[in-house]
């Protein structure tokens, strides 16, 4: 058990590719990081780094308060599982689990004591004899894992371990993959590029960008106080709708010129961006009070129901916003509803996109 | 690969058609001459060639205890065995070692593969000249060097030297596969390995080494035929089956005593006794070989 800590990591591949520009996180002893992003934001080589897979251009990463720069992935006493789980196609179930212990020249009878109870807790026991490939995808995922926690390291390392498997049995791994992380405590770094994966096994979470931290920060934190217009777009599904304002001193100007009352929104900047959650909004019925909210016009574009609640596709001001409604809905394509965003509810962004 | 929708032709007679002038090329290249060798090699003809007589098993019992053919025998199974591991011993070297290579990559593996498109003569003939005792430039080196060079009469080292030339010619078509092999393990797995604390070494020999098996298996097949078969050109050239009968292989031996010494009947007894021989070491290497081998 450890505490990991990136400081200003940066990853520079040939080809003047910056892939990770200065990152700093920390991380807690026992604590689970998600690292989420688009695709090609440097998730991967971040964690490689952390890994030891992959060299580091600049800053330093620390494990238990060692500085592990130079060190080879298998001094740094972490396990990986990868994306394509990565097991020995030609070994038994058994051998995966235990290659890592016989490296390191590990008794045999404590060998096998570890990989049975490392099978047992994952219910593997009955697959010990198999290969690889007579296994599903599911029973594969668990091997991957039974590999890395047998080993007992300090740290976890997931690359996108669910992103193989169908969204049934995704969910579920979710839940099994969080409960044995508090239950070894083994601080862990999870990569994955699906928010709900993230919001939900996340101690810890940090937004990337383009190389780049976007925000840290604990999962519902980021949800309700996302530090800029991309994390706010990233995290939350649907996603928050945002639509770009101008500001002329006295109130905001939407896109089609309809001029919005804005008591009370400090807004210096020229141009600026509000945002709301799809649940955020209410559909005025004509009595309530909107003081300091947003009182708009919707045009209904669409409705999708879902079961429990139905989406209401619409335009605002030229924009096109989501709005999450419970149960169904009875707007039809075409009609106009009166919606309000509470000002509590309502996020301000700069022209920039960041958080104001 | 048990796939369950096979194609079917509407035709009957298609599929037959189809299939034709590959047979066909079968049965007039291998077929044909095959069937002629075996009855050749139960008839005897006279040296003039004008009369033959049907002789039974009498050629094959007169060679099998014939000294000059078991040594043959002998011969072939050293050169064949020295042939295939030091062809594929240097070709795996190679495809590891250049597999680690990242700038110009394409180029040694360009440069790597042009001995394949020598021919086998030309092969042996560049050996020649290069070990030749009285104008080869290494051996001429080898010999300023204190040692006593002499092919044409040290008969372990006209082997050497004929083994060297025909693995040296194969390294190129086994380094290709080994490249390709190579190149076909998932990189995560090597890294997995790494993770789990094994050496380069270890990981070589506890996962490269096996995920390769199906290559290594097939290219083992492949390079016995060769040495059985292919090498004819490089020995003519090289040693001519001297000194004494030293590098005389069976495919050799059935040319020399076929077209040079024109014993028919026994020159035939023995390529059918050749491709017996070949025939059951393909059947035992897939028997018993590929068994051992897990195709990823
Ligand atoms: N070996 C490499 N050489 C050069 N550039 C690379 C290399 N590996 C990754 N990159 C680049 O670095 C950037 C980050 O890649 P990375 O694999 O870390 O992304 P990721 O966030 O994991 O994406 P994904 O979600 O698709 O896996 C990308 O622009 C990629 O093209
Ligand atoms: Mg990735």
């Amino acid at each position: 058990m450890a505490s990991v800590e990136l400081t200003n990591v940066r990853k520079v591949y040939a080809g003047a590719v910056e892939a990770v520009k200065g990152v700093d996180i920390a991380i807690k002893d026992g604590a689970l990081c998600v690292l989420v992003g688009p695709s090609g934001c440097g998730k991967s080589t971040l964690l490689r780094m952390i890994a030891g897979l992959e060299s580091i251009t600049d800053g330093t990463v620390k494990i238990d308060n060692k500085v592990v720069n130079d060190l080879g992935p298998a001094e740094r006493d972490i396990a990986m599982v990868f994306q394509n789980y990565a097991l020995y196609p030609h070994m038994k179930v058994y051998d995966n689990m235990a290659y890592g212990l016989r490296n390191r020249g590990m008794p045999k009878d404590q060998i096998d004591k570890r990989v049975r109870e490392a099978a047992a807790t994952l219910e593997l026991t009955h697959l010990l004899e198999r290969r690889p490939k007579e296994l599903s995808g599911g029973q594969r995922q668990r091997v991957a894992m039974g590999r890395a926690i047998v080993r007992n390291p300090k740290v976890f390392l997931f690359d996108e371990p669910l992103s193989n498997l169908d969204a049934k049995l995704r969910g579920q791994m979710r839940v099994e993959i969080k409960n044995l992380q508090r239950q070894l405590g083994v601080t862990s770094v999870y990569v994955t590029h699906d928010q709900l994966e993230a919001m939900t096994l996340a101690d810890i979470l940090v937004v990337m960008n383009a190389g780049a931290v976007e925000q840290i920060g604990a999962p519902l934190d980021i949800y309700e106080k996302p530090a800029s217009t991309f994390v706010a777009s990233f995290i939350g599904a649907p996603p928050m709708n945002l639509i770009p304002v101008t500001s002329d001193g006295s109130g905001l100007i939407l896109k089609d010129g309809t001029r919005i009352g804005a008591q009370g929104l400090a807004v210096t900047d020229k141009d600026a961006i509000i945002g709301f959650r799809p649940e955020d909004l209410e559909v005025a019925t004509g009595t309530e009070s909107h003081v300091g909210g947003l009182l708009l016009d919707l045009k209904v574009l669409g409705v999708e129901p879902v079961g429990a609640e139905s989406y209401v596709y619409g335009i605002i001001g030229g924009e096109r916003v989501v709005v999450r409604v419970a149960g169904r809905s009875v707007s039809q394509p075409d009609d106009h509803l009166r919606v309000i965003i509470p000002k509590e509810k309502l996020h301000l962004f700069g022209g920039n996109g960041k958080r104001l | 690969m048990a796939s369950s929708t096979r194609v079917t032709f509407p035709n009957k007679f298609l599929p037959y058609l189809l299939l034709a002038p590959q047979l066909a090329i079968t049965i007039v290249f291998f077929y044909w001459p095959a069937s002629q060798a075996i009855r050749q090699s139960v008839l005897r003809e006279d040296p003039f060639g004008l009369s033959t007589q049907f002789v039974g098993l009498g050629n094959f019992k007169r060679i099998l205890s014939d000294p000059n053919y078991l040594n043959s025998l002998q011969v072939t199974v050293v050169f064949s065995i020295a042939t295939a591991v030091i062809a594929m011993g240097f070709a795996l070297m190679f495809a590891v070692m250049a597999d680690k290579v990242i700038r110009g990559k394409g180029i040694y593996r360009t440069l790597m593969i042009w001995p394949y498109a020598v021919a086998p003569a030309i092969a042996g003939m560049l050996w020649l000249f290069l070990f030749n005792p009285s104008m080869g430039t290494f051996a001429y080196m080898i010999r300023s060097a204190g040692y006593n060079w002499d092919p044409l009469l040290n008969s372990g080292q006209a082997m050497l030297l004929v083994v060297a030339a025909a693995a040296w010619k194969q390294i190129s078509y086994n380094f290709l596969f080994f490249v390709a092999g190579l190149q076909s393990i998932p990189k995560s797995l090597i890294e997995a390995a790494a993770i789990d604390g094994a050496g380069e070494t270890k990981r070589f020999w506890t996962i490269v080494f096996p995920l390769l098996a199906p290559t290594t298996f097939f290219l083992l097949v492949v390079n016995t035929v060769y040495a059985f078969f292919d090498t004819f050109g490089i020995i003519h050239a090289v040693t001519g089956g001297g000194p004494g009968k030293a590098t005389e292989t069976l495919v050799y031996k059935v040319y020399n005593d076929g077209f040079v010494n024109l014993i028919l009947g026994d020159s035939a007894a023995q390529s059918v006794i050749l491709m017996v021989i070949v025939i059951g070491l393909t059947a035992i290497q897939f028997r018993y070989v590929e068994r051992k081998v897990h195709y990823g």
